[in-house]
């Protein structure tokens, strides 16, 4: 009895995810009346704006990490070290991005960064491409600062860093050659959380006005019936690509988010 | 002394980056809530909420919160339960954990294209259900932009929530507890009212208060979806900050206040739930 209620819930949650996925891959096949083709494939590949769309969003989602990766590995090595007492108000400030929505956050760049403000970041390109960057970087920091920190629970921080200080190693080169290289698969698993995050991130991209992939999938969305299904085929073969990468590494490394 | 000023030296970064990026400008957002354009404190704005459209955006907004919730709690539950006491093949654990990894972060806009393919006007199920069985769901009164539209698409992300933070606690239940109430004569019944849920009620209600605030906040999948025709309060605001639709900047702001109040007491409840969760999981 058990058995047949579990395997019933199984098939019908099974059949609830499935469906929409079989879904898309038919619709996106249907462009062409009465046979099954790669037309709308072929159609958002040779679009100019998905190329230039997708590759803005790619650089964006790299400089991300290399953002997240800057600013989470020196501070939660150095909390670990020297200020442990910091560590619950570090860890609430990183889970703040969970609590305040991101349409919230942008909100409050565009009132502050505004063109008459001191810094006025949305007057340029670059200078919003900065903020959007930021932006990305606030969204991806409770993933990351929680991969970090529990790659760093496994290391002996103290007695590596007195290692190395008497060999006579300086702070970077404890953080760069020492360090990161200790915590490199939980960064990995960060790195391709966040990727998967910012590559079709919508909101952000959408009210900075910057011609990012997700606000380029909405407006294909809004004007073509096949296209979009193709392109929801390609993000979710992105969003799986990057997230099993992740669960091998940290089936590798051994290292694993916990989900919040 | 300076050994102290050292090692404050090594968070500044970061705290000058979310000072920057996230405290201060949701602070800003704040404190416009309580201003009026002239600068001045005023409770006006969060008076002005209660108009008819801002009211019935978070009517709205809280009821399919609540509706993805409750049922992302319950579906998420009932698969997460069958896999891990429920006697099927083991080997189903592991894909499952791992497509609830990728689901639960596959939100936005493609979703809202998977499901317009699925259950649009000419989506496969839509046909299949047609031509199969002879079911027009459109002509029942269904809509994907709709309500029930919104919220069966926000399981896609939901669910899988559920399923990753319930397996563990679920695993988290002894096996000698169930050994106790079945020497005193318990019913699987009664060891799942009286033993089980009461041990893992925390749990749940905290992780259906994580799934309001999670639903509540999405903007991405709701725009792409519906577009404007559905005004729950993320695309009301999504509207507002583009083109200023509400007449009143000010207005704007103790909109995105309420929305921070709203996830803000849903993940406050999500918190405290899970330390009280934790008293059991040694």
């Amino acid at each position: 009895m058990k058995r047949v209620w579990s395997w019933a819930a199984l098939v019908v949650g099974g059949l609830y995810f499935l469906l929409p996925l079989i879904g898309t891959i038919e619709f996106s096949l249907r462009m062409r009346r009465g046979e099954y083709s790669l037309d709308a494939y072929r159609s958002v590949l040779s679009d100019p704006n998905f190329r230039a769309t997708f590759s803005y969003s790619v650089a964006m989602a790299l400089l991300t990490i290399l953002l997240g990766v800057l600013i989470v590995v020196p501070t939660a090595y150095w909390v670990r070290l020297r200020l442990p007492r910091l560590r619950p108000v570090i860890e609430f400030i990183t889970l703040l991005p969970l609590v305040i929505p991101a349409i919230v956050v942008v909100f409050g760049y565009i009132r502050l960064y505004n063109t008459s403000s001191v810094l006025p970041l949305t007057g340029t390109a670059s200078g919003t491409n900065l903020l959007l960057l930021c932006g990305y970087a606030t969204l991806a920091l409770p993933y990351m600062y929680r991969a970090v920190d529990t790659g760093l629970s496994t290391l002996d921080v103290r007695s590596l860093t007195e290692a190395a200080q008497s060999l006579g190693a300086g702070w970077v080169r404890i953080i760069g050659r020492l360090i990161l290289p200790n915590v490199l698969g939980a960064v990995m698993s960060g790195a391709f959380l966040s990727f998967a995050i910012v590559i079709g991130e919508f909101t952000m991209a959408a009210l900075l006005n910057r011609p990012a992939f997700g606000p380029y999938m909405q407006l294909l969305g809004a004007n073509r019936a096949y296209e979009p299904a193709a392109l929801a085929v390609i993000a979710f073969a992105v969003t799986w690509g990057c997230m099993g990468v992740m669960q091998l590494i940290s089936r590798l490394f051994g290292t694993r988010i916990q989900p919040t | 002394m300076r050994q102290i000023g050292w090692n404050w030296l090594g968070v500044l970064p970061f705290f000058a980056f979310a000072l920057l990026f996230l405290v201060l400008p949701t602070m800003n957002i704040v404190i416009g809530a309580f201003q009026n354009p002239q600068g001045e404190f005023t409770l006006a704005n969060l008076a002005g909420l209660a108009s008819p459209r801002i009211v019935s955006s978070f009517a709205i907004s809280i009821k399919i919160s609540l509706a993805s919730a409750l049922l992302g709690c319950l579906i998420g539950f009932a698969m997460a339960a069958a896999v891990v006491m429920g006697g099927v093949p083991r080997w189903i654990k592991g894909p499952l954990m791992t497509f609830s990894g990728v689901a639960s972060n596959f939100a936005g806009v493609p979703l809202a294209f998977a499901f317009i393919a699925t259950l649009g006007r000419v989506g496969l199920v839509t046909i299949l259900l047609r031509q199969w069985f002879g079911i027009n769901i459109y002509a029942m009164g269904f809509n994907l932009l709709s309500f029930w539209g919104l919220t069966l698409t926000y399981l896609f992300f939901q669910i899988p929530l559920m399923i990753l933070i319930i397996t563990p606690a679920l695993e988290g239940l002894r096996r000698e507890w169930r050994e106790a109430a079945e020497v005193l004569g318990a019913s699987t019944g009664q060891y799942w009212r009286m033993v089980a849920l009461p041990i893992l009620f925390p749990s749940l209600l905290g992780t259906f208060a994580l799934l309001f605030a999670n639903s509540f906040g999405a903007v991405a999948t709701a725009y792409a979806l519906t577009g404007s025709s559905l005004s729950i309060v993320p695309i009301m605001l999504f509207a507002q900050i583009r083109g200023d639709v509400l007449q009143d900047p000010h207005l704007g702001y103790a909109m995105a206040f309420g929305m921070i109040v709203v996830t803000g007491l849903a993940n406050l409840a999500y918190v405290v739930m899970r330390t009280r969760a934790e008293r059991w999981m040694r």
